[in-house]
């Protein structure tokens, strides 16, 4: 683990025990009961959400780390790990001079305005771009149109009613290892909701949020669309996040409601480790919608380029009649990153639809699984699926793997799946030489005309980001 | 539920000495150790393991079978079991009753120069320069079910094709239950075709009662030497209680050929699984099925292919129709290993839900660790197309008869695959048969082979 610079001073600190006057802003590491109720307690929560942690917590301790993914994880030790550390002062960069020339110049390359460069490399953010003001215009605008965007602390606060109908709904603490781990300690998150008939006008974004409070590691958020809503919401950025953290065990819990679409779109780009698979972000995270209203809509768009391992499964209930689930994705791994990703569409309800495009990327010595489940119950008549999962092997060391499940109990389902293994041919690399293009380029040309199904599916500022980035993560992969 | 292995568990605690007194010293050799497998495992796969999504191996075992260690000769009606004979195709026929090898006359005095056929047992002490370097060698360790078969193993069936020797008639292997009481056959068949051969094979299972239960727990070995070929045909007829679990292990050498057809027709739960390796450079291979099941039946197919090494061709169809409550799994995985460069794999996995109550569940998989590779699968589960049957309708046939030509048609791709003329023909007439008829028809009541 790499957060050694956050081990409490040896010795001394602990005569005082769990006291509430404890004068620091971390607490000792390892997890324990007493470990949750102290997080419970500094975020100042009611009765039943102690309640909810200690019953994750009681829970994950009977739980053994899951060993089913196609994925090398060194083992973990959950008594090593600080469970909480409050927004704490960071040795600042005092300009950009003095941040990673590295950093610098993939932002450039990205074409990160500078200002946001000084924000995403760790300077005080406040003083360079007036975020907090962005942020506080974008609320006032929200506010009037009675939609809930704030952070999952303010949101147990203010609207406790609205996070307890919800909390846990679409995944419960018992789902599974790290979904019990994060409902015992989760820090802090994001709170969506989006009132009846509303459409949000904006898209959602956690981009500012996350470098003015420091969410940590075991993120939650929770988005609920009422009926007729729409929403968009972003998460992650496009630049490089150093993270001394190693493990993110995060839940995103959506529930779209009759009539209601959420469109929830990440680019995933943690620190990957370096070529020889040093460090690097653990990304175990657990997510999924509830289609619960009739004829409701859920879209995931992923673009996976960072973290040395991910393992998640951006699912879909369809519970509701004609409802609608899409997932699309790009995962990209080059060096010795791994992913285990994909989807599951749960077919419940009469005529819901979904479909999966999933476009796996591997390079250098990486492993990329692709892993989704098609479930159609035995009510649900009518449904259609269109699964398609290709990969592009762009080494001789690397693997690409496939495991789809498609388990169908209504003989009136139709459920495809199609799935191709491929390299980029000589003849397409020569085809782009002969016009002058290098073949560091015809393979970034390539590449990105290969994930562009999923690419047009992003918001266009995000999509110009993330089509830079993917041809950045492959870098000096050819060959 | 209780643990369906251990009364095999204590059979051979306290029978070992019987079982290895009627059987040959090398099949006694491979005893404890496959014993000790048995021991490690615990128990039998059961419904909700990882990639045991519908036949129950655990629930297929558990009835009280009688298991034939004493080696009694069990009175079969031979003839019967020729109804089911392939007419025009000539065959070197040999019997399988429960377990015991029984040559026919056309087998003994029509053998080829270079082929051989008989009891496993008789090889094993007669010859045992042609069985030990092969048996076992690829099943061992690789499930409880062909540990207990190993454990359990008193005869069975070698095939040999010596080095060069073409053999066009097919072997045809027939293996009838028809003892009153409940059984458990230990079937057991070594293939090995040595460079430059050619050898094919019938395997045909009947029952000639439909109110017994049976267990044919059947463990295939096929060792496909360099530039030899090798085909193998599976035609399961039996009956509604005779459960089946058949495991075929096969190694392919440089240049081979192996092709591997299964009909599943009528029959109980069955759980067929395919291990291939195409271990030397240049070699091929074709595994389809096809399969018609009705009533309560589950059926399995598992495939593990493993392209080991360069320029190997694979190619995979399996196609169900379910009618009733019949259940369905396919899980075909592809794996190619590290090297294995210019690899051409492509799966397809095509089902119909035909019954109200049937279910599908298919896991095709790729796992592929390296670049320069053509690696494709697919996976259909649906209806009959509407707009087919209503334009046969509107042509004046029945949608009863529409429907029935229109799953036919959907299984000759299956049957087509077959390269013994004469065998492919019976298949599209026994198809054809099988779908005209009561879906969920045995053998026995079959009016196909009367």
């Amino acid at each position: 683990m790499a957060e050694n610079n956050n081990t409490p001073p040896v010795g001394g600190d602990y005569k005082y025990g769990f006291t509430s006057d404890i004068p620091t802003d971390y607490i000792p590491h390892g997890l324990s009961e007493e470990v949750v109720r102290l997080i419970s307690r500094k975020k100042d929560e009611p009765e039943w959400l102690l309640q909810f942690r200690l019953d994750a917590y009681n829970y994950w301790k009977t739980l053994e780390m899951p060993r089913w993914a196609h994925l090398d994880i060194p083992p973990i030790d959950y008594q090593d790990i600080i469970y909480y550390a409050a927004p704490k002062q960071k040795k600042a960069p005092g300009s950009l001079d003095e941040v990673d020339p590295a950093l610098l110049d993939t932002f450039n390359r990205l074409g990160i305005p500078l200002e946001e460069q000084k924000a995403l490399s760790g300077m005080a953010v406040d003083a360079v771009m007036d975020s907090v003001s962005v942020k506080t215009t974008h609320r006032e605008k929200l506010a009037e149109l009675g939609i809930i965007f704030c952070s999952f602390s303010e949101a147990v606060k203010q609207y406790p009613d609205l996070v307890r109908k919800y909390l846990g709904k679409v995944v419960s603490y018992r789902d599974n290892f790290f979904a019990a781990l994060n409902s015992a300690v989760f820090s802090d998150g994001s709170f969506v909701y989006i009132p009846k008939g509303v459409r949000c006008p904006m898209e959602l974004s956690t981009y500012f949020r996350i470098n003015a409070s420091g969410t940590g590691q075991f993120e939650r958020t929770l988005i609920v669309a009422d009926d007729d809503a729409y929403v968009s919401y972003l998460e992650g950025c496009t630049a490089p996040m150093r993270d001394e953290n190693q493990l993110h065990a995060a839940i995103v819990e959506i529930i779209v409601e009759e009539r209601a679409e959420v469109k929830y779109s990440t680019v995933q780009n943690w620190y990957a480790g370096d070529a020889e698979g040093r460090g690097g972000v653990y990304n175990f995270v657990t997510k999924r919608g509830l289609c619960r209203g009739d004829y409701s809509k859920l879209y995931w768009t992923q673009v996976e380029t960072g973290s040395a391992i991910t393992w998640k499964y951006p699912s879909c209930i369809l519970k509701g009649e004609g409802s609608v689930g899409e997932f699309y994705s790009v995962a990209v791994t080059n060096n010795r990153q791994q992913a285990d990703t994909g989807t599951k569409m749960i077919h419940i309800g009469r005529n819901s639809r979904s479909t999966i495009v999933s476009k796996g990327i591997s390079a250098g010595h990486s492993q990329n699984s692709y892993r989704g489940l098609v479930k159609v119950a035995p009510a649900a008549e009518g449904v259609r699926n269109y699964t398609q999962c290709d990969s592009l092997l762009l080494s001789d060391t690397c693997g690409a793997h496939t495991f789809p499940y498609i388990d169908v109990r209504n003989p009136t389902a139709i459920v495809e799946h199609e799935a191709t293994t491929s390299k980029i041919s000589e003849e397409q690399i020569f085809y782009c030489n002969q016009r002058g293009i290098p073949t560091e380029e015809a393979v970034g040309l390539i590449v990105n005309g290969y994930a562009k199904e999923v690419m047009n599916k992003l918001p266009m500022e995000f999509a110009v980001e993330a089509q830079k980035l993917l041809s950045i993560t492959l870098e000096n992969s050819v060959g | 539920m209780e643990n369906s292995l251990t009364q095999y568990l204590d059979l051979l605690d306290s029978h070992l000495a019987t079982i290895d007194s009627k059987a040959p010293a090398l099949f006694n050799a491979l005893r404890p150790t496959a014993i000790e497998t048995l021991r490690n495992a615990g128990r039998f796969p059961r419904t909700g393991d990882e990639d045991v999504p519908n036949a129950n191996p655990a629930q297929m075992f558990a009835p009280d079978y009688g298991i034939n260690i004493d080696r009694r000769p069990i009175p079969a009606d031979v003839a019967a079991s020729f109804r089911c004979d392939v007419p025009n195709v000539s065959t070197l026929t040999a019997i399988v009753v429960g377990d015991t090898f029984h040559p026919t006359s056309t087998l003994l005095h029509n053998l080829p120069q270079g082929l051989t056929v008989m009891s496993l047992a008789r090889a094993a002490a007669e010859h045992p320069q042609l069985v030990e370097p092969y048996l076992n060698k690829l099943a061992a360790d690789s499930s409880a079910s062909a540990a207990l078969n190993t454990a359990l193993l008193q005869d069975g069936v070698l095939i040999h094709a010596a080095r060069g020797v073409r053999v066009d008639k097919a072997v045809q292997i027939v293996s009838i239950f028809s003892t009153q009481a409940p059984m458990l056959a230990v079937r057991r068949i070594l293939v090995v075709a040595e460079e430059g051969s050619s050898v094919r094979v019938l395997l045909c299972d009947h029952s000639q009662r439909n109110d017994v239960d049976y267990m044919s727990s059947q463990v295939v070995e096929a060792f496909v030497g360099q530039g030899a070929s090798v085909e193998l045909y599976d035609v399961e007829e039996s009956s509604a209680r005779t459960r089946r679990m058949s495991e075929t292990f096969v190694r392919q050498e440089r240049d081979s050929s192996f092709v591997s057809v299964g009909c599943s027709l009528c029959g109980g739960d069955t759980a067929n699984s395919v291990s291939l390796d195409l271990a030397g450079e240049g070699a091929e291979t074709e595994l389809n099925a096809l399969v018609i099941a009705a009533g309560e039946r589950h059926i399995d197919n598992r495939i593990r292919l493993a392209h080991c090494a360069p320029h190997c061709r694979s190619r995979q169809l399996f196609k169900y129709a379910l009618f009733d409550n019949a259940r369905g799994a396919f899980g075909g995985k592809v794996v190619v290993a590290e090297g294995a460069v210019r690899t051409d794999a492509a799966q397809t996995n095509r089902n119909l839900l035909i019954g109200d109550q049937s279910t599908m569940h298919s896991a095709p998989q790729l796992e592929i660790y390296c670049d320069d590779v053509k690696a494709s699968h697919g996976a259909t589960t649906g209806q009959l197309d509407e707009r087919a049957l209503f334009y046969m309708q509107s042509r004046g046939i029945p949608r009863e008869e529409a429907r029935r030509m229109l799953v036919q048609a959907f299984m000759m791709d299956v049957a087509d695959t077959i390269r013994l003329d004469a065998l492919r023909d019976r298949m599209r007439l026994l198809v054809e048969k099988r779908l005209g008829g009561d879906a969920a028809a045995s053998c026995s009541e079959c009016s196909a082979c009367k």
